[in-house]
């Protein structure tokens, strides 16, 4: 099956959005862009809102979009912008409570605005296909996973009894390995990945013309993400399916669209091809996009805010010293134990950062607890400031507490939602009796201050917080005791990109004023770049390399690393442009670089290294 | 599995034992004076014994041993169904219980299916309906059931449908149609609790992403409903469905006092009248044994119908 | 990875350790526990709150901020966030008064939950003082008046010596409320206290205090206050004790889920590294937010008491008469089914609306706590 492929099949090459790349004078804002090649979907002022409490809540505004045969079509935006409502108005799979408001769905020809269940689940399977966000979740638990893409083979009206074989192949197509045994499976025994993989073979099975994949892979590991991405790619243009990505990084857009939506709140800022967006951004939000897109900004390396490789002159503040943790699996046999650390040892200095990163399962988490006094280790000693923590408890840690303290990963669940935020950045005072009720009010005044949030906001509760706002309350309510060192899980990872970016300038800008260290735990390169004096990078329990981070980011020795590394989105596209032009690389990255940094820019654009990855699972 | 297997049988075998002792605690330790308690049910009047008389009658009963003494005969007898003479009645428990089960066996089995097919075809309905009115009243219906006490449903069926329309008997037991109207009532309350659940479980697994992924391979509703949604919704509620199937004995205690039905529930409402201690005990114990083993066999349920506790259940 | 699944799903243990409080006697004990204790895979608690909203535009955590305000206000930029934030919708900080009535308008907007409310406030006053409600003494006998059918001068008619069954049945309130507020209490005090006991300290301590509510909920209720009454007697005070150790098991096993599920929560956490000893944490982290659900349970539960009380007084295990509870009351009129059904069935109506009234109550709480 070789549909219509007007937008040609390598998207790699420079000239994959020659033939859509309209002129800059177009208003692509107001009208939709309409491509070569059969219109498979058309929306026309679309706009969705929801039913809440007898109010309709709008979703999406006047939206206007336009999806070709054998097109790929990146829909990007944070969360609230409408990007999944306008999939799911395509797919007729609005929740009941939502309402199409104004505006058309035109799917092949057809209007089907407002039409029955009946009439759209024709569409759905043979017509448009859907790869949902969370593999964890998207396949039904108690079905093996064969009966699951079977259902979506014999909608086709294939013959029964060819259908084990179809289903065997779509799941092979899917880069599904020993796909016979994987059919009799059930979900719970696979892996993340390859259940993604058996949605992208149900979505395939169908057939479709479009398949619509929303957030196709946000819960899984950078390097499984981009593996599957790719796939994914090269699957739909080898049948000439034509791919709508919804998806919050403007570097997977950029990487694989032939066009990019931007939207926000409801609306569509600007469409065009990637180049045109990513050079020749008309709206400042756009280009806000840009430039907190780690690799977007910076040429399609990830460029480290400290630059020095000298190791430091101050003193170790926190010293593993060969921990290891083991943990006991559940019974099922003798005496058996998963090592989660083996050998772990790293330095925190005075006034610095150290950043740990590593995907999920490598052991990071354990290693930070262990070092908090959480959990002791099994092996090895932890050292803080000289005296050694191993193994202490909590009474004994109390006293040292005030000198080192923690921020969570998740903002929604580290504060109290009966606390109003002054009681939350007082409560370590309160806990420790610093001070006395006036002095400790001006303390959560002068801590409101720091991290940048009016003092007015000290009687609210969380719940009348973002969720950048709350981890502003969460550093706040860490820096309260003067602490030396500041454990940091993950901080970002919750958060929108540009909220992401604010946090992260937020830490440094504390870092030097306070002169406080950082433990900064992350999956992100690209985060942890931002931040970093050192890295060092775990897997499976053990530290692969670790070194100052203007080395091990630039100049990786080993190939995990550099795996890491290539899986940061955006590099596909900033390397394309390297290559094709001669635009000096600081071009890509145009209006204020919000992460403040003074670093050089332009480090040797890396060559796309990632075609080799192999793609099975 | 084997190992799983056995660990569940002996957590319900300790269960069962620790049952034993409560109520062994409760019926014997609690009373301030246990003797005169169960002398006085046998129907003889402390103050106007003898001390021999006394002595004779204690030594009947096994009442002047140890309380430990007392105890493990208890037990080892129960493990032999051996529990003891009845004291209101000159016969043993055990012959009591047997003569009375099988009336009450009948009206649950008559009352079980009602109760599952009356749940979960309400809660199925409630779902699938669209028509918001509809929906709304079905919704709303499984509520009015847990609310209202048996008893009062009963009264209420004995007078809409043997006084007022002479269709069924009000009580007795004789037929079929005898059956109707308790086994009606018995199997009201479990139907309603069941339909609360599954409409709630429904409305979840409606919710949960992997639907999606099913309507969007362009599976219809009804399809995706009995496919997809049925067995997830359905799991929760077998949970519920077990301890409504061990309640059988509890039930039929109101139930068999307002149709005057000669069952297990009956003889239990008698023993307590009469503060028959051994008898009390022994329906206690089977109620407890019942809920136990019903409840063993779901937990093995599970672990045929969801791949995820099955997967648990093998790792031990 | 791969058992992500098998975490949050309900997994089968001991016969106790199903979903706690249900059982045929407790009706009412249906709507909360045994959901979140049997909820499907991946929705746990979390996945109730989800409305379609929130789905609509959820990645992880930020569907959360989605709830607290319309899709879209919680992914601003944020720094025009703050400053827009302080002059609109948020506006001023509400008072100690604000948030108790933003706390209740929600519930005052439902006229059935003001209609239950209501229902049992009327109940509850009427059994403490049945004389503003009625001129008939109970127990005031009038043959000319003999099975009277309801009518506006007997509201519920009159039985077969010609009392009249309304004041009868509000001064059967009394006793009733007495026995079910007596045997809540307990049960709320004891369960509580093993539940916090247990979920808080963990170790051995909550594997001994649970095995013994297993046991415990592996008897069936209305067994377990069978044999308390054999033990104790016939009256109101064994009754109330027989209830209580009824609804004990249940109540400790929902608390205990609760406080765990608290204690987990990464602001305990905070507090914790924070320095914040175990008792701030329990009294200023672990109580105030495990309340809720074990606030709606002991509503649940003041049902479950009504039933099981009227139920153990039809069984004839109540106060001896004159002396009437709604039961017995019920019970006697039995006897007159035939020719005047209302003496059994209006009070059996009664109960039965109290149950739904309080039952109704606890749903909307439970709703409007999500």
């Amino acid at each position: 099956m070789t549909g219509p492929n007007a937008t040609g099949p390598n998207a790699t090459g420079p000239n994959a959005t020659g033939p859509n790349a309209t002129g800059p004078d177009n208003d692509v804002s107001a009208s939709a862009v309409r491509p070569p090649g059969e219109t498979l979907v058309e929306l026309a002022g679309l706009s969705v809102g929801y039913r809440q409490h007898g109010r309709l809540v709008p979703a999406v505004d006047d939206l206007s979009l336009v999806v070709a045969a054998g097109e790929t079509v990146a829909v990007v935006g944070e969360s609230g912008s409408g990007k999944t409502t306008a999939a799911n108005a395509i797919l007729g799979l609005l929740p009941s409570n939502g309402v199409v408001t104004a505006g058309r769905i035109t799917l092949a020809g057809n209007d089907v605005t407002g039409a029955s269940d009946r009439v759209l689940r024709q569409l759905r399977g043979p017509f448009v296909g859907l790869v949902p966000q969370d593999p964890m979740v998207g396949l039904n638990p108690t079905m093996r996973i064969g009966a699951q893409v079977g259902e979506a083979v014999r909608r086709r009206g294939v013959d029964r009894r060819l259908v084990p074989a179809e289903v065997r192949e779509a799941l092979e197509r899917a880069g599904v390995d020993q796909p016979a045994m994987r059919a009799r499976q059930y979900p719970n025994e696979l892996s993340g990945g390859l259940r993604q993989r058996v949605l992208i073979a149900i979505a395939l099975a169908g057939h479709p013309r479009l398949i619509v994949a929303d957030e196709p892979t946000s819960a899984l590991d950078v390097t499984v993400q981009r593996r599957i991405l790719d796939h994914l790619a090269s699957l739909v243009r080898e049948s000439g399916t034509a791919l709508l990505i919804i998806t919050h990084d403007l570097g997977v857009a950029a990487d694989r669209a032939d066009r990019v939506v931007v939207m926000r709140r409801g609306r569509i800022v600007e469409q065009g091809g990637p180049r045109e967006i990513l050079l020749h951004p008309r709206e400042d939000y756009t280009r806000h996009l840009i430039s907190v897109a780690p690799a977007l900004s910076h040429a399609g390396g990830v460029v480290p805010r400290h630059t020095t490789t000298a190791t430091p002159v101050s003193a170790p503040l926190l010293r593993l010293d060969g921990v290891g943790k083991d943990f006991r699996l559940p019974r099922g046999g003798e005496s058996r134990t998963f090592t989660a650390l083996d050998d772990v040892s790293l330095t925190v200095h005075a006034g610095q950062t150290l950043g740990l990163v590593g995907e999920s399962g490598s052991g990071k988490t354990t290693a930070l607890r262990i070092a908090m006094g959480l959990e002791p280790p099994t092996r090895g000693r932890v050292w803080l400031d000289g005296t050694d923590i191993t193994g202490a408890s909590w009474s004994t840690l109390r006293p040292l507490r005030r000198r080192f303290q923690l921020v969570h990963q998740n903002p929604y669940s580290s504060l109290d939602p009966h606390f109003t935020v002054g009681q939350s950045i007082a409560e370590p005072l309160v806990s420790f009796r610093v001070g006395d009720r006036a002095s400790r009010a001006a303390r959560v005044r002068e801590l409101l201050d720091q991290v940048a949030l009016p003092v007015s906001y000290a009687d609210r509760r969380p719940a009348e917080l973002s969720g950048g706002q709350r981890q502003r309350v969460a550093i706040a309510r860490a820096l309260a005791l003067s602490p030396e060192l500041v454990f940091l899980d993950e901080p970002v990872s919750a958060l929108d990109v540009s909220v992401q970016d604010q946090i992260l300038t937020l830490l440094a800008r504390l870092q030097d004023e306070l002169g406080v260290g950082y433990l900064f735990v992350s999956h992100d390169l690209a985060v942890v770049a931002a931040l970093a004096h050192q890295v060092a990078v775990l897997r499976n329990g053990r530290i692969v390399e670790s070194g100052p981070a203007a080395t091990v980011l630039t100049a990786p020795a080993q190939a995990h690393t550099r795996e890491l590394l290539d899986a940061v989105p955006g590099q596909r596209f900033a390397a394309d442009l390297a290559g094709a032009t001669v635009r000096p690389p600081g071009e890509t990255a145009p209006g204020p670089d919000a992460a403040g940094s003074g670093a050089a820019v332009g480090p040797s654009l890396k060559s796309e290294s990632g075609a080799a990855v192999g793609l099975k699972g | 599995m084997p190992r799983y297997l056995a660990g569940r049988l002996a957590q319900a075998l300790a269960v069962l034992w620790a049952a034993y002792t409560v109520v062994f605690v409760i019926l014997h330790v609690l009373p301030s004076d246990p003797i005169t308690l169960q002398l006085s049910a046998g129907g003889a009047d402390i103050s106007q014994l003898t001390p021999t008389q006394l002595h004779i009658l204690k030594d009947r009963y096994g009442l002047d041993d140890p309380i430990l003494t007392q105890y493990f005969h208890g037990l080892w007898n129960a493990l032999h169904l051996d529990f003891g003479m009845s004291l209101t009645q000159n016969v043993t428990v055990g012959s009591l219980i047997t003569d009375k089960v099988g009336s009450t066996l009948e009206l649950t089995l008559v009352a079980l299916p009602l109760m599952v097919i009356g749940g979960i075809g309400l809660a199925y309905l409630a779902s699938y309906v669209q028509w918001r009115p509809a929906r709304t009243l079905l919704a709303r219906l499984p509520a009015v059931g847990v609310s209202l006490p048996q008893f009062f449903v009963g009264l209420l069926l004995i007078q809409a449908f043997s006084f007022s329309l002479h269709w069924f008997p009000a009580t007795g037991e004789d037929g079929w149609r005898s059956l109707v109207l308790p086994a009606v009532t018995m199997s009201l309350l479990g139907a309603a609790m069941l339909a609360q659940l599954l409409i709630r479980s429904f409305a979840d697994t409606w919710r949960e992403p992997h639907i999606a992924t099913a309507r969007a391979k362009g599976l219809s509703r009804g399809t995706v409903q009995l496919r997809h949604v049925l067995r997830n919704a359905s799991l929760p509620a077998l949970t519920l469905l077990g301890i409504l199937l061990g309640y059988t004995v509890t039930n039929a205690v109101v139930v068999e006092s307002v149709f005057s039905r000669d069952g297990l529930g009956q003889l239990a409402q008698r023993a307590v009248l009469g503060q028959d201690v051994p008898l009390v005990q022994a329906i206690v114990l089977i109620a407890a044994a019942g809920f136990v083993v019903v409840n063993l066999l779901v937990d093995l349920l599970y672990t045929l119908l969801d791949p995820r506790v099955a997967a648990a259940a093998r790792a031990g | 990875m791969s058992d992500n699944a098998t975490t949050t799903h309900v997994t089968p243990t001991t016969a106790g350790t199903l979903a706690a409080p249900a059982r045929p006697h407790d009706g009412a004990a249906l709507t909360a526990p045994p959901l979140v204790a049997a909820s499907p895979p991946g929705q746990g608690r979390g996945g109730v709150l989800a409305t379609p909203v929130q789905r609509a535009e959820s990645t992880g955590a930020d569907a959360r901020a989605a709830a607290a305000g319309p899709p879209g206000a919680a992914a601003e930029i944020e720094a025009a966030e703050i400053s827009e934030a302080d002059t609109h919708a948020l506006g001023e900080v509400p008072g100690w008064w604000g948030r108790l009535a933003a706390t209740w308008r929600p519930l005052l907007r439902r006229p059935g939950f003001v209609l239950a409310v209501l229902f049992v406030l009327f109940v509850i006053v009427s059994g403490l003082a049945p004389s503003l409600f009625t001129s008939y003494s109970p127990s005031d006998t009038s043959p000319a008046d003999k099975l009277k059918g309801p009518s506006f001068t007997h509201l519920f008619g009159t039985d077969e010596l010609g009392r009249d069954l309304f004041s009868r049945m509000l001064h059967g309130s009394t006793l009733t409320i007495k026995v079910t507020g007596g045997s809540v209490l307990i049960a709320i005090v004891a369960g509580l206290a093993l539940g916090i006991v247990s979920g808080f300290f963990g170790g051995w301590i909550d594997v001994l205090l649970m095995r013994v509510v297993d046991v415990l909920l592996a008897i069936p209720i209305l067994m377990m206050a069978l044999t308390i009454i054999t033990a104790l007697g016939f009256g109101l005070v064994p009754m109330a004790i027989a209830v209580a150790v009824g609804i004990t098991p249940g109540f400790a096993r929902t608390t205990r889920a609760e406080v765990l599920r608290v204690r987990s929560q990464p602001y305990v956490e905070a507090a914790r590294t924070g320095g914040a000893s175990w008792g701030r944490v329990l009294w200023r982290h672990i109580l105030p937010n495990s309340w809720g659900p074990v606030g709606v349970l002991a509503v649940l539960d003041f049902g479950t008491a009504v039933l099981l009380v009227s139920t153990l007084s039809f069984l004839g295990f109540g106060a001896p008469p004159p002396a009437a509870e709604w039961g017995s009351l019920i019970s006697h009129g039995r006897n007159f089914l035939i020719t005047s059904p209302w003496l059994s069935l209006l009070p059996g109506l009664f109960v039965g609306l109290v149950v739904f009234s309080l039952n109704h109550v606890a749903r909307t709480l439970e709703e409007v706590d999500r």
